[in-house]
């Protein structure tokens, strides 16, 4: 059973999102996703002062088994990445909701967030996925 | 003698199984209208016998010119041990091994490979081999765009001294992504491009190409303007002879920072003439682009047991696994045309190549101090330059070129066709494959072409 922490938000291509008081977020990989990739070994962030939109493809995580596209959750500017990852993008398996966060963005639509899934929705989510 | 080992029963029991009655069948999904019945430009079948005749007698017509042509090939020695070694069954598999690493051997002769083209070039990451110098620009291009994260840019500028072969493949593989290759000109006095001359605010660009040397031979300032390219948050994308590299400063070093990507021809080590192929590219880069690099890339590593062992690495960036946006769409290499690289470096050493590259660099000075004195022959460009330069005529360069062939001399490659303001001008080279008396056989056969004598009527 994976862990799908209850205050943050999620996507279905299971990128998660969490909002903090100012309008910025971070933004990471679930725990389910890690579990599918396999063992992470290189992450390609988006670029500082990039301007991603919602549901395109803004990063890369590679596993020995595949390389995925990570795609953007909201919309907004990106303001800061997790630099660490370079060195050490096991951090992703080991702690997808803490040293895993992939970026950090500045949101341009809050609205977006809505179109976004509960903890309790994206469980079902992955469970319809699985059947 | 066809070569399939199908019986016409096995055909017709194999047929008779899945239910078809005849082979065409197979076919008939294809409208009638598409299919080309028979192929009126090509000849009818010939046994194997009258082809290797038909095929002795026209390679017989080639004969052996004496060639001081270069421009992007060149003749130099080869050992006979390398083509002895490089044939040998073990070796001689000019593909990418399917099940790689079960071709341990292969892959262990493509690392050391990677491995003397990093030291040549001063890269730290090295690809198993393109196709030819030409496409490997054109990947090094679109490699650049992509690895460029200051820069969105699409423009690539590219000297007019890029070897003009490349610079067209290139556009050919590049133009419908968008990238526009932006001409830089180059100075008419040294043929070199002239730092001076570059745009003080060039505009936002991806990457500018360096040859060294450029095309016409020519050593260009390339600590400038590589320094010039990344004061411009520009990726330098460096073209180079790889005999070169053996007396020259490696692209790795040049400026500040180094050349980015590294790539060019590798048919001097090692590779026949052949008119023209095939030949095979070479690629490097810095570790930090390493995972847009494309083509294949063999990694040394261990195995459960602890046992070195050799792997293709990195394969995210090729299609097999990212699809449609892989690095690129290469996923073969010139395996054994790099393996016959290998073995030439092998057995030339460093100070082999190293000999071979100053004396091909001597002849050419010789060559130039001889030819200066004809009457009618004027060196074009002021610059230094490795083992080919550029000549003027005052005869039709056609016409001399005709006669020269007559006398059994290759005597350079035209250049007016790609550079109009280059009239009756030749690139020519001599390696260290030129005798004192090839130079002094092809300077009086000149000497006659250019008289009047040989050539009345003319001016």
């Amino acid at each position: 059973m994976s862990d799908i922490p209850t205050d943050l938000k999620y996507s279905q291509t299971h990128e998660w999102i969490e909002v903090n008081h100012d309008g910025t977020a971070s933004v990471g990989i679930t725990d389910h996703a890690q579990t599918l990739l396999g063992d992470i070994v290189f992450v390609e962030p988006p670029e500082v002062g990039t301007e991603i939109s919602m549901e395109e493809p803004c990063a890369v995580v590679e596993s020995v088994k595949a390389a995925s596209d990570l795609y953007a959750i909201v919309s907004g500017e990106v303001i800061e990445t997790n630099d660490d990852l370079a060195d050490s993008p096991e951090s992703i398996n080991n702690g997808p909701y803490s040293d895993g966060w992939v970026f950090r963005v500045k949101l341009s639509d809050m609205k977006e967030l809505d179109q976004l899934m509960s903890a309790d929705q994206y469980a079902e989510f992955i469970e319809s996925e699985e059947h | 003698m066809p070569y399939i080992p199908h019986t016409k029963n096995d055909v017709a029991e194999m047929l008779q199984s899945i239910g078809v009655n005849d082979i065409d069948a197979l076919f008939d999904e294809i409208p009638a209208d598409l299919i080309q019945s028979d192929l009126p430009k090509t000849p009818g079948r010939a046994s194997e016998m009258q082809v290797s005749q038909i095929l002795s007698r026209r390679a017989s017509q080639d004969g052996t010119p004496l060639c001081f042509a270069g421009a992007g090939a060149y003749e130099h020695h080869i050992p006979a041990a390398v083509w002895q070694i490089a044939t040998r069954g073990e070796f001689y598999s000019a593909y990418t091994p399917y099940q790689a690493e079960a071709s341990q051997g292969t892959l262990q002769l493509i690392y050391e490979y990677q491995t003397m083209m990093t030291s040549l070039t001063g890269m730290e990451v090295s690809n198993a081999s393109l196709y030819d110098g030409a496409s490997g620009l054109a990947e090094s291009v679109l490699m650049a765009v992509r690895a460029n994260r200051k820069s969105k840019s699409k423009r690539i500028l590219v000297p007019r001294n890029v070897n003009p072969t490349y610079r067209k493949t290139t556009n050919t593989i590049v133009k419908n992504q968008k990238i526009a290759l932006e001409e830089l000109d180059f100075d008419s006095q040294s043929g070199t491009l002239d730092i001076n001359s570059l745009p003080e605010t060039p505009g936002d660009f991806a990457a500018l190409v360096i040859s060294q040397p450029n095309f016409f031979g020519s050593l260009e300032d390339v600590d400038a303007l590589t320094d010039w390219a990344h004061k411009h948050n520009a990726l330098v994308i460096a073209v180079v002879n790889p005999m070169s590299l053996a007396v020259l400063k490696a692209p790795g070093s040049w400026g500040e920072k180094g050349a980015d990507i590294v790539c060019g021809e590798g048919q001097p080590f090692g590779i026949p003439l052949a008119s023209g192929g095939p030949y095979f590219g070479f690629m490097c880069s810095k570790q930090a682009l390493a995972r847009q690099l494309p083509g294949r890339i063999v990694g040394r590593t261990i195995d459960l047991d602890g046992k070195e062992g050799f792997t293709l690495t990195l394969q995210a960036r090729e299609q097999h696994i990212r699809r449609s946006k892989a690095t690129s769409n290469i996923c073969t290499n010139q395996g054994l045309m790099v393996t016959a690289a290998t073995i030439y470096l092998s057995i030339m050493g460093f100070e082999g190549i190293k000999q071979t590259a100053m004396t091909s660099h001597q002849n050419t000075q010789k060559l130039i101090g001889m030819l200066s004195k004809i009457e009618g022959v004027s060196v074009v460009f002021n610059s230094a330059n490795f083992h080919e330069t550029v000549i003027k005529i005052n005869k039709r360069v056609d016409e001399v070129l005709t006669k020269l062939a007559e006398h059994n001399i290759v005597g350079g490659v035209s250049l007016a066709k790609n550079y109009p303001e280059l009239e009756n001008s030749l690139l020519v080279c001599a390696t260290e494959t030129k005798t004192e008396e090839d130079l002094a056989e092809f300077c009086t056969k000149l000497k006659l072409c250019l008289s009047n004598n040989e050539n009345p009527g003319k001016s």
